[in-house]
């Protein structure tokens, strides 16, 4: 076995009983992956759980953990390895079952080529169409479109060359450019590592071969212009300073201009400092450290670029988001970003439309729900450098997490900028927040008043509003009253709208707060995701969250305007504690326990803790 | 431009750098495990050259038990001169003198390796642990992630792993959680010996063939090392040419016979064996589904 092979990322896809654990099963035992043990094992295991009556169950081979044995399906991604005398593959096992896109998504996104799996008992299925388009979707160019389980229809020529028309005219929708068809069986090895003789009407290459003969991304990626995502900043003493990271496009030698981007300022490239001595020349793929002929600002997250040809810079964008995430992804709503080193905070302006991974229509949408996809807008609270998914999977592709959480919510692939960065010139402004606030001889605040519907937050935000003005302060008020009949008087009570409420409100309480007022806001805010939200938009130190703590029982039985008979009557829907939930804050700067406490009291309190934390 | 194609040497290596790269940049304490095996070696060469000039950001952490080969601790004096390297034995094995012969290789096990990592890291605070563990050994860390996250009890979840795409990491967490890091999730045994050749990697000598003082045990050759090794009636210590595919503590560490006596031996004995590494760990085979046990319990 030759030490020189290629790499080549391999993503499986099928559904469910396809096969697909058999075929990759049956990879592994041709090309002698198997290990004696394990094939004890193997045979051990086919005669007790196995489901072809004691033959080798070649699916045993990949089906791992001990939950997806028991149920029979593969539950998430699995990686196998298996090498050639050409390649080395790894391959990203992706289930088939419905409820799995984000799964599917994840095998494919690091995918060179795919294989994607056809039952020839059943044809061209919804599901097949499904992994199509994620295929097309993710990037991935090169599918071999494996029709199994030939020995099952007798090797039936009609039949196969049926599937194969119609899964060219899915794949032409889609623009999936390379694909080759072959006929093959999982259980009996048919035309896997060796042509079989039951299908003499198939002229082609076998499996293995076609596999070997895909290309490795690197490849194209090698003649576009320099790009590299820095990872670090390498400073191990004052005579050395270089940069880390890992080359995604291009190739670079010493003498090259290059820029780095978002900041434009441009340099020579000085040295490729690796390990094994300086290189004359590094290409797509490669891990280095590059050193600059001159002392550049440039860190973390930068991206080094060609000097003639940078990457794109913009804070908005056109994406497509795919959800992985149980909670549904709402407009609005706050989330990280990462890309490449870089991170940013990101927010869904517009979900422009869903789009129905079997038919390929667009649909109306107006949140994501898990394993749901759509083409959106996206605003970044910073510029940053990019280049559109189809050219780059490293600065094109982003994360997104959920500030709450920290799980990965949702992938995201860049197509253009909506808004270029060289486009927006803040205007610079003289009379700045500082000067605002001076004049009036405060400090601006927000008071965010959160709580349950009856749990006392006007009437104590208004006492405090009363104490702080006769103080001589400037305030203001901001309550469902003033907001939702004029401002937000569009948005309804449905999840979706909630969020967006609150994000106007806490834009609001901003641009007073900028003003120099002392900002006191009364909303219900249900939502953790969106009080954090309202305190990240806010300068550090000037926001105070103010749970107002009260039992349902308590707020229930006061029912001041009479809405928790109607809510519980079921004349209105969505209504906090009784059909949506409140989250209580975790972190309030202050709590009142408004059940024990008079609301005189709590707002004497309110006016002590800020006064308080200001001197 | 196929002039210009990695190998799929160089194409492991870039990776691993990278993903030793973004641990050292956004944890903020990792520590690298080093327990003197052929894929510690390799993770350690990787992150000198990850981090070249420079040395390496974060400390090397054994988590002894005492058991270990000779040989190994003499890697491990000779890896510590070079770096800063923490040796952390756990304190309820070292009062109960924990052994496996009257332990068991379970309990053995899951006392020092299991419980003194998670008494180790939480110890010392780290947030990130960097292992040597690879998806090819075993099945159920064939769907093991990259940044795999540990919750405050260092407990694995194999449903509520985050979905890795690309080559972003999600490192974000919540305090107490934790991460285990796997920069060789992708290599496979032979590509960590081909590597170990390409680069002149150091390894211990009991990977190379010798004539060594041996008994049979469980179908598998058991070293005596030392004079703590007990022997059952009417075992005798006979000297083979054997050597090992895994190391671990020399009473559970099961050598083959072999006349493999450089790394190209090596290589070419593994292309021509059909039997997998781990099947010299008398671990592994405890009970069903044994390692996918031990690793939600915290174990690497």
């Amino acid at each position: 076995m030759a030490a020189e092979k290629a790499l080549l990322r391999l993503v499986a896809c099928g559904s469910v009983d396809d096969g697909k654990s058999t075929l990759i099963g049956r990879l592994l035992y041709d090309l002698g992956t198997v290990p004696d043990d394990q094939l004890a094992a193997l045979e051990r295991d086919s005669k007790t759980v196995g489901t072809r009556g004691g033959e080798l169950d070649f699916a045993l081979l990949v089906d791992g953990l001990m939950a997806e044995r028991e149920q029979g399906i593969t539950i998430d991604v699995a990686y196998r390895y298996f090498a050639t005398d050409k390649c080395k593959f790894i391959v990203a096992d992706g289930p088939g079952h419905t409820q799995y896109t984000r799964n599917m998504v994840t095998a494919a996104s690091n995918a060179d080529v795919a294989i994607l799996l056809i039952d020839a008992r059943k044809g061209v299925l919804t599901q097949t169409r499904r992994h199509a388009y994620i295929l097309s979707l993710m990037g991935v160019r090169q599918v071999v479109l494996a029709i199994t389980k030939m020995d099952l229809i007798g090797y039936d020529r009609a039949a196969y060359d049926k599937i194969v028309s119609d899964f060219v005219e899915i794949a032409a929708a889609l623009e999936l450019p390379r694909l080759a068809a072959i006929p093959v069986s999982g259980v009996s090895g048919d035309n896997i590592a060796s042509r079989s003789a039951s299908t003499p009407w198939y002229d082609g290459p076998t499996l293995i071969d076609l596999l070997e003969g895909a290309e490795p991304r690197e490849a194209d990626r090698n003649d576009q212009p320099l790009r590299m995502s820095v990872q670090s900043v390498v400073r191990p003493n004052l005579d050395f300073r270089g940069f880390a990271g890992r080359i995604s496009a291009g190739a670079v030698k010493p003498g090259d201009a290059i820029r780095i981007l978002p900041s434009g300022r441009t340099a020579k490239v000085a040295r490729i400092v690796t390990a094994d001595g300086d290189l004359p020349e590094a290409v797509a793929g490669q891990s280095v450290t590059l050193t600059l002929d001159h002392e550049v600002d440039c860190s973390r997250g930068d991206v080094i670029a060609a000097a003639d040809a940078p990457c794109e810079i913009a804070d908005q964008f056109q994406a497509t988001i795919v959800w992985m995430s149980e909670t549904p992804l709402y407009p609005g709503r706050r989330y990280a970003l990462k890309i490449g080193a870089t991170q940013a905070h990101a927010t869904i302006t517009d979900i422009r439309h869903g789009i129905d991974i079997e038919t390929f229509e667009p649909n109306q949408a107006r949140q994501i729900e898990a394993n749901g996809i759509a083409l959106c807008n996206v605003s970044l609270d910073r510029a940053i450098p990019f280049d559109p998914f189809e050219r780059s999977r490293d600065l094109g592709g982003f994360i997104l997490i959920d500030p709450d959480t920290f799980e990965t919510a949702g992938a995201g692939l860049i197509h253009f900028a909506l808004r270029r960065a060289h486009n927006v010139h803040w205007q610079a402004l003289e009379i700045d927040r500082d000067a605002h606030a001076a004049i009036k001889g405060q400090r601006p605040a927000i008071l965010w008043f959160t709580g349950l519907s009856g749990a006392g937050k006007s009437t104590i935000a208004n006492l405090v509003e009363k104490k702080l003005h006769a103080m001589g302060r400037h305030t203001v008020l901001l309550d469902g009253d003033n907001i939702r009949h004029g401002l937000n008087r569009d948005l309804g009570f449905t999840q979706a709208d909630r969020v967006e409420n609150i994000r106007r409100v806490a834009e609001v309480a901003k641009l007073m707060a900028d003003a120099g007022l002392i900002v006191l806001v009364s909303f219900i805010s249900p939502f953790r995701a969106e009080r954090d939200l309202a305190r990240n938009l806010a300068r550090e130190g000037e926001f105070y969250e103010i749970f107002v703590d009260v039992p349902l029982a308590v707020a229930e039985a006061r029912d001041v305007k009479g809405l928790y008979k109607k809510a519980r009557a079921g004349e209105l829907k969505n209504f906090t504690g009784i059909d949506s939930p409140y989250e209580p804050p975790e972190k309030a700067e202050i709590r009142i326990d408004a059940a024990a406490m008079s609301p005189a009291d709590a707002a004497e309190k309110i006016v002590a803790a800020i006064s308080a934390a200001r001197s | 431009m196929a002039s210009k194609r990695l190998s799929h040497l160089k194409a492991l290596e870039a990776e691993s750098i990278h993903i030793l790269r973004e641990v050292a940049a956004e944890t903020a304490r990792p520590v690298m495990l080093y327990s003197m095996g052929k894929d510690s070696g390799v993770l350690l060469h990787l992150a000198k050259k990850a981090f070249f000039p420079g040395k390496l950001p974060f400390p090397l952490l054994h988590v002894d038990t005492t058991w270990k080969f000779r040989d190994m601790y003499a890697m491990r004096d000779a890896a510590a001169a070079e770096h800063e390297l923490i040796v952390y034995r756990n304190p309820d094995g070292e009062a109960k003198n924990v052994n496996p012969f009257d332990h068991g290789s379970e309990a053995h096990t899951t006392i020092w390796k299991t419980e003194g990592l998670r008494k180790a890291l939480s110890e010392f605070g780290f947030d990130a642990a960097i292992g040597g563990a690879r998806r090819d050994e075993e099945k159920s860390r064939a769907k093991e992630r990259i940044f795999s996250i540990r919750s405050e009890h260092q407990r694995w979840d194999p449903k509520n792993q985050r979905p890795e795409l690309w080559s972003l990491y999600n490192t974000k967490k919540r305090a107490g959680e934790s991460f285990r890091v796997f920069p060789l999730s992708n290599w496979t045994e032979l590509d960590v010996w081909q590597y170990i050749e390409a680069e002149n990697i150091p390894i211990v000598p009991l990977y190379y063939s010798a004539e060594r003082p041996v008994v049979r045990r469980s179908g598998t050759w058991i070293m005596v090392d030392d004079a703590r090794m007990r022997l059952e009636p009417g075992e005798k210590p006979e000297m083979r040419r054997v050597r090992f595919r895994t190391l671990g503590c020399y009473p559970l560490s099961g050598a083959v016979e072999s006349d493999a006596a450089s790394v190209a031996d090596i290589i070419r004995e593994i292309i021509e064996s059909n039997a997998s590494e781990r099947q010299g760990r008398l671990i592994d085979s405890d009970t069903p589904s044994s390692m996918e046990k031990k690793k939600q319990e915290g174990y690497f």
